[in-house]
């Protein structure tokens, strides 16, 4: 086995593992521990995968940003004791379905999938490529998305803001 | 480029080193024995920083104040943060009822790997670093968002209120101030044109970025200074564990060692975002040089690049301490509002200003 193997290994274990306790914890804010480990051995596999920018902006958008917010309003509406209620039979029966017919599709399409030659890609991520792709209209590129995507966070934001407003009557 | 008397020297050693492991064992193994080596360099580098930079935050918090300061332990009192850390060893492990043992135990850890991970990829001489991405400025910013977490948990599974305001505090100030140091680091990115941290050093050769830039790298400066106090959690900015009304925030219920890692992580990320100015804006190892002063640069060359490393550095730290023995602390809505109303906004324009500046050419 080459270090690699060993890497991507110890990296999915903890992925596999850590995914596990997440949706099987009954304590909230240990479930959004869980969830950061998981998120940061993906980080892992981009940084072995060597597509640096991915692995980092996955640290800070995911792990960094998106958990620290979770932990945030977890904060604010639980208490250190609650534990979440061990759900019915019925619905521990349809999830565990729902979950396994997600994974069969998945698996299907991994394996009917031919995995062509490894293509080793460029050694640097070059700033001013990213920079480009990100306004360019022609193809590969997301001007468009970058846009749309400004607009509903603009949006939500608005939302937020009125819910949180305080009324003068 | 200039050649540099030491730079041959750390890359023969670090060359002979490897060669060496190669050497004698299979290559996993000589892999696994560098990780290893590297790893307990920085664990020593660590420990000796965090024990100095507790006795000159002591130090000059006295002289600031017209005290003398530790001067008991040894000459001036420099074994006296040895002492402490000793009695830190010794001290009991409490474990608190009613708390989250699982998350009160991991949350030191989280934080202190988190500037673990940070101190990588700081070049301290030509060749000197663990690891050099070409991603080097985003991956530091990344693996110090980590760091939060850590507060966040430790706050929480402590079960107790001073520490859970602490926290909350802790997490607002943290994903705010974030913005702020990663925009006045992107406005140098713009200018340097690449994220690695050797090239932007590199680029600094006959100039600091501070120098080059000149108006919208001074202003990028100052809002990296302000910023990155405040998300190193120290004074003027340090709401989080405000003595005087949460006793210690989010680390009041910790003690002995778990104690002495929320201490030390605190003192360490102080450090790298030291480290980081003096790197991006300052030049890192860089020397003083003036281009076409060939006499000059010669003479700037022999001192050691990790000496001007250590001074750039030393230099940021100290600036940093001055400001948390001058300033009183913010309360929590100014510190919001300073960063949302005012650093935010000044940080877009300065990128803009500098984009524009590069566009015309006018940085020297």
């Amino acid at each position: 086995m080459t270090n690699n193997q060993i890497m991507f290994f110890i990296f999915s274990a903890v992925i596999v593992i850590f995914s596990i306790l997440t949706v099987t914890s009954r304590r909230i804010l240990r479930a959004a521990t869980f969830l950061l480990f998981v998120l940061v051995s993906t980080a892992g596999l981009y940084f072995m995968l060597r597509f640096n920018f991915l692995a980092a902006i996955q640290l800070t958008l995911y792990a960094g940003g998106i958990v620290v917010l979770i932990i945030f309003s977890i904060l604010l509406t639980s208490h250190v004791g609650a534990k979440l209620e061990q759900p019915g039979l019925a619905k521990v029966i349809f999830s565990a379905l729902t979950a396994l017919v997600g994974a069969a599709v998945a698996i299907a399409a991994i394996l009917q999938y031919k995995f062509p030659e490894t293509v080793i890609p460029k050694e640097r991520t070059n700033i001013e490529d990213i920079g480009q792709a990100l306004i360019s209209t022609g193809k590969y590129g997301y001007a468009l998305p970058f846009e749309v995507i400004s607009i509903l966070l603009l949006a939500a934001m608005i939302g937020s803001i009125i819910i949180a407003k305080k009324r003068k009557d | 480029m200039t050649s540099n008397i030491y730079d041959n020297f750390v890359a023969s050693l670090t060359q002979s080193i490897h060669e060496w492991l190669y050497h004698v064992m299979p290559p996993t193994w000589a892999l696994i024995s560098e990780m290893t080596i590297i790893g307990l360099v920085f664990l020593l580098f660590y420990a000796l920083v965090g024990l100095f930079l507790v006795y000159a935050e002591r130090k000059v918090c006295a002289f600031m104040q017209n005290r003398v300061g530790p001067n008991r332990v040894g000459p001036y009192g420099i074994f006296q943060t040895i002492a402490d850390f000793i009695k830190l060893l010794m001290k009991e492990l409490i474990t608190i009822k009613n708390s989250d043992k699982l998350l009160f135990n991991i949350a030191p850890f989280i934080v202190i790997i988190a500037s673990f991970m940070a101190i990588a990829a700081i070049p301290f001489a030509k060749g000197l670093h663990a690891i050099d991405f070409d991603i080097g400025i985003l991956y530091v910013i990344a693996v110090s968002s980590l760091g939060v977490v850590g507060i966040l948990l430790a706050g929480w599974s402590s079960n107790n209120k001073y520490s859970l305001i602490g926290a909350m505090r802790s997490g607002a100030q943290i994903i705010s101030y974030e913005l702020s140091v990663g925009m006045s680091l992107l406005t140098i990115i713009i200018l340097a044109g690449t994220m690695q941290f050797s090239e932007i050093v590199q680029g600094q050769e006959y100039g600091w970025f501070l120098f080059k830039g000149h108006i919208p790298a001074f202003i990028a400066f100052v809002v990296f200074l302000i910023a990155s106090t405040a998300e190193t959690n120290r004074g003027p900015f340090d709401l989080a564990e405000a003595e005087s009304e949460l006793t210690a925030g989010f680390h009041t219920e910790y003690s002995g060692i778990k104690f002495a890692f929320f201490f030390l992580a605190e003192y360490m990320n102080m450090f790298i975002v030291a480290s980081i100015g003096a790197t991006v804006f300052l030049g890192g190892w860089m020397p003083f040089m003036v281009h076409g002063w060939d006499g000059f640069n010669t003479v700037m060359n022999y001192i050691p690049p990790s000496i001007w490393y250590i001074l750039k550095t030393g230099f940021i730290i100290w600036l940093m301490m001055w400001f948390k023995w001058t300033f009183p602390r913010l309360r929590i809505d100014q510190l919001l509002t300073l960063e949302w109303k005012y650093l935010l906004p000044i940080n877009l324009f300065n990128i803009l200003l500098m984009a524009f500046i590069v566009l015309m050419g006018w940085h020297f």
